[in-house]
């Protein structure tokens, strides 16, 4: 196709109508949610997040309005615990997070130009499971069976059954559910911003929302797997009295916290970087004129989420941990208000360079930035262990943590709703009532908040469902109680504005005169994304590169038609996107949402311990994940390859590290090998805290040397069949591919059985004492791998055998490949740790 | 050191607003509170001028006109003020405060006191150098100008132990003994609080707290050993304590009274407040927490007594009242 066809109105119509055709969003009550599309998915998944957030902020209300006045008695300590455990942990994992991750699903294929992203239906699998997991979580409050233990959940409080209801169950099962999901969508965008980028959009090149993405999803991987761990044990503890933080029986609470807050400070940033990101889209538009000290800002971004791994233990300043450890964690927290320095200045520095266009999105960006100034000061404070010691566990630190999120998070994100209302409908929202609105929410934010300094340090501790007259904060609660209605008022204006916009006008095409690709968007969006995939030479294309936008949309760049009825959209190299490969997407379907409701089952139904009905929604799960996989992944294309216009022919079957698929699998298997070790840290962890580990003493000799060695050899083999298999199938021999690939199924369940052996013949009893409960908690974590490994290896095998696999088009054996290495990787760790630590030790 | 001490006027109103306040870290009786204090201000007022700098910024970069800062100068601002000027101000906090993070020495002969967390109260131990030790509960009393170590412990869940103006917090966790080492400058009535979240009655967890002149802390101690009650309890109140099982949690030092589950009762009457820090000490909250206590305290483990004629009530109110 050259430049010349592309002049043709009738050629440019028929491809519309084609592209058009294909992209078509499903339509009826009931098969339009079998959608799939990220412009659609995306937003269902933003207003959820977005309703979860009212909730949870009517919850905070509630509080405030029971802290009015000292002694009051509107809401009983029950209910007020409640109250803040749910309102902590909806806004943390129910709105910061997903929101996050639904902005950025409809944002990121705008900004890569693609025409979604490379795994439409995983994005709905995670809103499917976000919303289960929300309304079972945040829905628990009606029966009041809401958790009450605090957002971090600490135990004793609430492992010990006597002092915990149903409400901690909830908490630990609907959230890992949830965690689940937010994982699935880290895959999802890492994936996307790494191979779904235009062609000639090098790294450097990247719009920095994409940047910032990809370092939030890699810190998501990184962060949320050691909860999840946690989450094991903690359920374990519950559900089968394995003792992992009892003390009488050789468990210790700081695991707990250890693992909780090495998620939950990265978490802080999780939530913060990504409102930079939006600043980082918005001041250069406002500005007009390309970001100053990009290369900074990138490395200022890096570096914060490398540092943010390195400063949990500030949160456990007053748990009696050495006062070394203690200073070396202070100066590691002062380290990181650095790049967030680099990150603000490179902002102020370019709006000063710039000529200042005025808007409400402008205010709401410079409105918080004040605000997470002051948030970011006190949290220099804070990270000052002396200071800490006081200040910790008071109202100080609430104000503290609300500066920084209203500045941090929610005020930008509505200057993002503002920035971005008319790229997602085609609307403007009202100035008018934007800037009312944002004056009520920062005047309400300080007057909550600023009190609260104050009354934390005359003493008032966080958690509290009242305080007495004498403490002498009455008219600082007072305030702050103003303040959140006010706050509560402003809220209400933008939810006004919203309800109203389907009634306004359609704004012209980038009314901002953004330079950005995503604001290519036309006011009358077709699902389609984009009429052509660009050439990337600027990092303000519509600014710098001649008739950009008048290019796109005649498709004279790549990819502009879709002969053959497909979704497609384009992969390119990882560092300097090369064009690769055109990848078929996936269509609408009820999949996704089938396999969300049959694991969401696994959780929900294992909460009120109905284990039989939990185990027949994993073998659903299972069925469904098969089936998906079956009928829409590693399709072999009806011919090796296709045109995608400047003579570039790019094949349509790939395998290896060129396929999002391997990505993916690669991705998923570092968040897995996470929290793997979050586990393994529990083992050496106890042995750092007790003076004689392993224990001995009946029902606490195990698991020996001989079978975990036997079961190394075993994992070893079963990863070398595999491997092996991979290679015979590449060069032809499919026949002894899959006699290999029948060898690693045998010894994967081989693996499970010898696994077990070694804790059942030593008669290791996992409710005694925690040496036996986390060996036990190992050996299942490594022979429950290896069931999904021999899972995986009959797929393969049934693949092949089906004719879906063959010597050329090998995804399927050459992704599972890459599980069967961190499934070596895993037994070599669990078996030279059960079985020869114990000699070493 | 003399200047900063004079800037502590700038931010006087601070401690001011805190006077009467007797659980605030601004109201300092104790070393470690003062210097944390002095800490405080000086870190508030650098957080002012720092915050009103960025916003002086923030306000000139939107109003600056176009091109009125280079490229090159725009980087050279990044760098100084995003980059080094942190990284000094930073270095120099951290120098400044760490050294305050040294405990105070202890010798072998300074008072210890072991503090006991529970839901929702705490049992406290008496531990003076050479002589044996003294249990007692929700309150603590300490000399001014001694050093004294607190030795601390959760029986339950986690608590912690903060007296906000003697000194930091200090967590009390099950399966360890965390260190936590004072010197009170100042006589006064203070008073500690619970600040873990530990369950439904957290927020009625807090504790009395009087710092007390050497010698007349002697003196008390000397007073708290001797046994408040007489043996044979012939007064009804004891009798009714008896007849109710109270002893079956309660100890009263003198008496056959000596259950551990609950607080030691020995001096109760000489305490200010009742169910740790909940209400002020008075026969009507005595007879109300002795027939509810669930209502005073939600969760508390001490059960309702409804069967508990009110008389009787009355009576070992009376009878806990007499014991000082």
């Amino acid at each position: 196709m050259s430049l010349h066809a592309q002049d043709d109105p009738a050629l440019r119509a028929a491809q519309e109508e084609r592209l058009r055709a294909v992209w078509k969003a499903p339509q009826g009550i009931f098969l339009r949610w079998t959608d799939c599309n990220n412009n659609r998915v995306g937003a269902w998944y933003t207003l959820t997040a977005f309703g979860f957030m009212l909730f949870a902020g009517v919850l905070a209300l509630i509080m405030r309005t029971q802290l009015a006045v000292p002694d009051n008695d509107l809401v009983s300590a029950n209910s007020f615990n409640q109250l803040f455990t749910l309102h902590g942990s909806m806004m943390m994992f129910l709105f910061a997070v997903p929101m996050f991750e639904a902005v950025s699903i409809i944002l990121l294929p705008q900004l890569l130009g693609a025409r979604d992203l490379p795994f439409p239906r995983l994005s709905a699998f995670g809103y499917w499971s976000f919303l289960i997991g929300g309304i079972f979580v945040g829905g628990s409050i009606f029966f009041n069976a809401a958790p009450d233990g605090g957002w971090f959940m600490y135990p004793p409080l609430t492992t010990r059954t006597d002092l915990s209801g149903l409400g901690a169950d909830i908490w630990m099962l609907g959230l890992s559910f949830i965690e689940v999901s937010s994982v699935a969508a880290a895959v999802e965008l890492i994936v996307g911003v790494l191979k779904c980028r235009p062609p000639g959009m090098r790294l450097n090149l990247m719009p920095l929302y994409a940047w910032y993405i990809l370092v939030v999803a890699v810190m998501i991987l990184f962060a949320f797997p050691p909860l999840i761990a946690g989450d094991i044990l903690f359920e374990m503890e519950r559900l089968l009295n394995w003792p992992f933080f009892d003390v009488t029986r050789g468990g210790d609470p700081l695991l707990w916290q250890h693992l909780f807050w090495i998620f939950g400070h990265p978490e802080v940033y999780i939530v913060f970087l990504p409102s930079i990101a939006l600043f980082a889209m918005m001041i250069p538009t406002f500005a007009q004129r390309h970001l100053l000290g990009y290369p900074w800002i990138v490395l200022a971004a890096v570096g914060t989420a490398f540092l943010s791994f390195g400063l949990w233990v500030h949160h456990m300043f007053a748990t009696g941990l050495p006062k070394i450890s203690l200073a070396f964690f202070s100066a590691a927290s002062e380290a990181v208000a650095i790049p967030t320095g680099i990150q603000i200045f490179a902002f102020i520095a370019t709006l000063w360079a710039g000529k200042v266009k005025w808007s409400t999105p402008l205010l709401y960006a410079s409105g918080s930035l004040a605000i997470f100034v002051i948030g970011g000061l006190t949290g220099v404070m804070v990270a000052i262990a002396p200071f800490d010691w006081q200040a910790h566990d008071t109202y100080f630190v609430v104000a503290h943590l609300h500066y920084v999120l209203i500045g941090g998070t929610l005020l930008p994100l509505f200057g993002g709703l503002y920035y971005y209302w008319p790229l997602i409908t085609g609307k403007k929202l009202s100035d008018k009532l934007g800037r009312t609105a944002f004056w009520m929410l920062f005047v309400g934010a300080n007057l909550t908040f600023f009190p609260m300094h104050f009354s934390g340090l005359y003493g008032m501790p966080r958690r509290v469902f009242t305080y007495p007259s004498e403490l002498g904060i009455d008219y600082l609660n007072l305030a702050s109680t103003m303040g959140a209605y006010l706050f509560a008022l402003g809220t209400l204006v933008v939810c006004i504005d919203l309800a109203r916009s389907p009634w306004r006008p359609k704004a012209v095409r980038n009314p901002w005169h953004a330079g950005t690709l995503e604001w290519l968007a036309h006011p009358d969006d077709e699902d389609w994304g984009i009429r052509s995939v660009p050439l990337i030479e600027s990092r303000y294309p519509i600014w710098d590169q001649k008739d950009f936008v008048k290019k796109v949309d005649e498709g004279r760049f790549f990819l502009p038609d879709a002969e053959e009825g497909r979704r497609e959209t384009i992969v390119t190299t990882v560092l300097d996107a090369r064009p690769l490969y055109v990848v078929r997407l996936g269509t609408p379907s009820w999949v996704p949402m089938l396999t969300a409701i049959a694991l969401g089952s696994v959780f929900i139904l294992t909460t009120y311990h109905l284990y039989w009905w939990s185990l027949a929604g994993a073998v659903a799960t299972l069925g469904f994940v098969l089936y998906w996989l079956w009928t829409g992944t590693a399709e072999i294309p009806e011919k090796p390859s296709k045109p995608i216009g400047h003579g570039i022919e790019l094949p349509l079957y790939v395998s290896g590290s060129a396929a999002p698929g391997w990505w993916a699998m690669f991705i998923t298997m570092m968040a897995d090998a996470t929290a793997f070790s979050g586990l393994v840290f529990g083992y050496y962890f106890f042995w750092t805290v007790h003076p004689e580990f392993p224990p001995s003493g009946p029902g606490m000799d195990g698991p020996g040397t001989f079978w975990p060695m036997v079961s190394l050899g075993v994992a070893l083999l079963s990863w070398g069949a595999t491997v092996g298999a991979r290679g015979t199938n590449r060069r032809g021999g499919v026949g002894v591919a899959r006699a290999l690939l029948v060898v690693g199924i045998v010894a994967s369940l081989a693996g499970i059985w010898t696994g077990l052996q070694g804790p059942l013949t030593t008669g290791l009893d996992p409710e005694l004492h925690s040496y036996p409960a986390i060996v036990w908690t190992l050996v299942i974590w490594t022979t429950a791998h290896a069931g999904v490994g021999a899972i995986m290896q009959a797929y393969a095998l049934a693949r092949s055998i089906a004719g879906r696999m063959t010597p050329t088009h090998d995804a399927d054996i050459r992704n599972i490949t890459v599980y069967q290495h961190f499934m070596a990787l895993t037994a070599i760790v669990t078996y030279a740790t059960i079985g020869l630590f114990p000699g070493v030790a | 050191m003399r200047r900063i001490r004079s800037s502590v006027g700038a931010a006087a109103l601070l401690s001011l607003g805190a006077c009467n306040r007797h659980q605030s870290a601004l109201s300092v009786f104790g070393e470690e509170a003062a210097t944390v204090r002095h800490l405080t201000i000086v870190m508030l007022i650098g957080a002012v001028i720092i915050a009103a700098g960025v916003a002086g910024l923030m306000i000139a970069a939107v109003r600056a006109p176009e091109g009125r800062l280079t490229l090159s100068g725009g980087m050279r601002m990044v760098g100084w003020l995003g980059g080094v000027l942190p990284v000094v101000v930073l270095l120099a906090l951290l120098l400044y405060s760490l050294p305050s993070m040294r405990p105070l020495p202890v010798g072998a002969n300074d008072l210890r006191i072991a503090v006991q967390g529970e839901q929702f109260w705490w049992r406290v131990r008496y531990q003076p150098p050479g002589s044996p030790p003294l249990l007692t509960a929700n309150e603590i009393r300490i000399p001014v100008g001694r050093t004294v170590q607190f030795d601390l412990t959760a029986g339950d869940v986690i608590h912690s132990f903060w007296i906000p103006g003697l000194a930091g917090k200090m967590d009390m966790i099950p399966g360890r003994t965390n260190r936590l080492v004072v010197r009170a400058t100042k006589v006064g009535v203070f008073r500690g609080v619970c600040t873990e979240f530990c369950g439904l009655s957290h927020a009625l967890m807090a504790f009395d707290v009087v710092a007390m002149e050497p010698a007349a802390f002697d003196a008390w101690l000397a007073n708290e050993r001797r046994p408040a009650a007489p043996a044979a309890g012939t007064a009804p109140g004891a009798q009714a304590f008896a007849a109710n099982g109270c002893a079956g949690c309660h100890a009263i030092a003198g008496t056959p009274a000596a259950g551990l589950i609950g607080p030691d009762l020995t001096h109760i009457g000489s305490r200010a407040s009742l169910g740790a820090g909940t209400t002020r000490m008075t026969r009507e909250a005595l007879v109300r927490f002795i027939k509810d206590a669930p209502s005073v305290k939600p969760g508390a483990r001490m059960p309702a007594y409804p069967q508990l004629s009110r008389e009787d009530a009355q009576a070992i109110a009376a009878y806990l009242e007499s014991l000082k």
